[in-house]
């Protein structure tokens, strides 16, 4: 995956159309991640943020359009293939995801015995070294449910990282987060970014946070990438959607409420059951 | 009255689901691979699914054998053949009652414990994580707990049959004083090792694969919400029941 230059993007989406369930999410939208940055991507609920990670990780195939990471035709990838791709992506889903029955130091080490011949002393160092890295190697023995949920998403992207992916994925990691922890986050996402010199993409719709972190931001709404910048682009931005997500104000383009019939004909009308 | 679309849907719906089943089944053993890792998981689960349900399969084997004891004395005491409980007790639990009480139990103890694991592992996107990190899930998750079914089935109903023929004696030889030496030489001399406890333990098999394949399905296929979970687990065991029901009947015309 590493094999284009550094000035091509990481991630290409090129006139990507998805529909779930008959609707339509995606509709001709094409987007670029730089390459070794922190870009974030951002929108209003049920944008098509998550899609587009599903896409990058071929969890779904788009209607139209095709997706590329590095030299890899993301969309046409099945079977052994799918699976050399993936070792190259680390992906922190929203909950964390860790499995309940294995310790923290066995979620860290699952990925390096499946997929590596390394030695038991070996696994165990570079997993002490990876729960370091989030703050959590005396917590090592311990199982998800004896952590709190901050906790539970730094051992997942501990396990994230645990082969040095190219690219990482994160999925809302600033969501239901103490301030403590969310500052934390925010410190290891850089970190990691700047450590393994990888392309870090995150999920997300925490436009303050955002402002700290990523070097670059799109946003998504209305089925299409509606901008793209620096985080102070996009905060001086006049585009009357960007402005109103940015500023978090509930009258603009993006609607608040789900459509609806009139709400004062709806409350008159006799109940039907 | 029931439209045409509606019926047809009635009869299609479960075929479709069997299909869908079926096909599942055939994926998870094509897949199936034998590595250091695969086999220290399916050890791992073969203690959940068969030592964790020793307690019900010994408790219901005992009472099993006493009641079906009870019973058989009572009844051929009235034809002065009451020697012959021996022999009805040892055929009815190694040819019939063994296998199929078993694997209703296991399903009831163990493959509930499985649908409702997987379900909630669907739910809470460890099923995701295991496929982004190009783990295969059918290895990692469903292969280990179809081979410990296949294997827990059928220790656990040689188990289930010692502890009822057990009941049996407490019955028959401690409280209606019959003779031990008959009540054992009766068995002896009728039950055949291939013929009897050799089809037994061949449905036993059958049936162990069937509660494990249909709890790891039910699971799988689990809508990710804690009423799609309720009611994967529900539908393992009224499934695995019918199911094991009817091909214990088909088998035993066929193995008669």
């Amino acid at each position: 995956m590493n094999s284009s230059s550094d000035s091509t993007p990481a991630v290409q989406l090129r006139d990507i159309t998805v529909r779930l369930g008959g609707r339509t999410v995606l509709e001709n939208m094409t987007l670029d991640i730089p390459r070794g940055k922190v870009t974030a991507v951002m929108g209003p609920s049920g944008a098509g943020k998550t899609t587009v990670l599903r896409l990058i990780t071929r969890q779904i195939r788009p209607d139209g359009g095709r997706v590329q990471v590095g030299d890899v035709h993301v969309e046409s990838l099945k079977g052994r293939e799918l699976g050399r791709f993936r070792r190259n992506l680390g992906v922190l889903l929203q909950n964390g995801a860790l499995f309940t029955d294995l310790t923290c130091f066995d979620n860290v080490a699952l990925p390096l015995r499946e997929h590596t011949q390394l030695p038991e002393a070996l696994i165990r160092r570079l997993v002490l070294i990876k729960l370091q890295t989030v703050g959590l190697r005396g917590a090592a023995d311990m199982y998800p449910r004896e952590l709190s949920g901050g906790m539970n998403r730094r051992v997942a992207m501990a396990r994230a990282m645990a082969l040095d992916p190219d690219i990482m994925l994160y999925d809302e990691p600033f969501a239901g987060l103490d301030p403590i922890s969310l500052g934390v986050s925010l410190r290891l996402i850089r970190e990691i970014n700047h450590a393994q010199g990888a392309t870090s993409i995150v999920i997300t719709h925490d436009v303050d946070e955002v402002a700290q972190l990523a070097d670059f931001c799109h946003i998504i709404a209305n089925r299409q990438l509606i901008a793209s910048g620096t985080p102070k682009e996009l905060n001086d931005s006049e585009h009357p959607l960007v402005r109103q997500f940015m500023r978090g104000e509930p009258d603009g383009p993006v609607a608040f409420h789900y459509p609806a019939s009139d709400l004062a004909e709806q409350l008159l009308r006799a109940p039907v059951r | 009255m029931s439209t045409p679309v509606r019926s047809e849907s009635r009869v299609l719906t479960p075929l479709r689901n069997m299909g869908r089943a079926l096909v599942f089944l055939f994926k998870a053993i094509s897949r199936m691979r034998f590595t250091r890792l695969q086999v220290a998981e399916t050890l791992r689960q073969l203690y959940f699914a068969g030592v964790r349900s020793l307690v019900i399969i010994v408790t219901c084997g005992f009472f099993v054998g006493l009641v079906l004891t009870l019973q058989s004395y009572d009844a051929l005491a009235r034809f002065g053949a009451a020697d012959a409980t021996s022999t009805l007790l040892a055929l009815s639990l190694f040819r019939e009652l063994g296998p199929v009480l078993t694997a209703i139990l296991f399903a009831g103890r163990a493959g509930t414990s499985i649908t409702a694991e997987i379900g909630l592992m669907r739910a809470t996107e460890q099923l995701d994580a295991l496929d982004l990190m190009a783990i295969d899930p059918m290895e990692r998750i469903v292969q280990p707990r179809l081979i410990a079914g296949l294997i827990a089935v059928p220790a656990l109903v040689v188990v289930f049959n010692v502890m009822a023929l057990l009941g049996g004696v407490v019955y028959a030889v401690f409280l209606m004083g019959s003779d031990p030496i008959v009540f054992w030489g009766n068995i002896q001399n009728t039950v055949e090792l291939g013929r009897d406890f050799g089809h037994g333990m061949g449905k036993s098999v059958v049936f162990g694969l069937v509660a494990s394949w249909l709890a790891v399905y039910f699971g799988w296929t689990a809508k990710p919400t804690g009423e799609g979970v309720a009611l994967a687990t529900t539908q393992t065991v009224i499934a695995t029941a019918i199911v094991v029901l009817f091909l214990d009947f088909v088998m035993s015309a066929l193995m008669l």
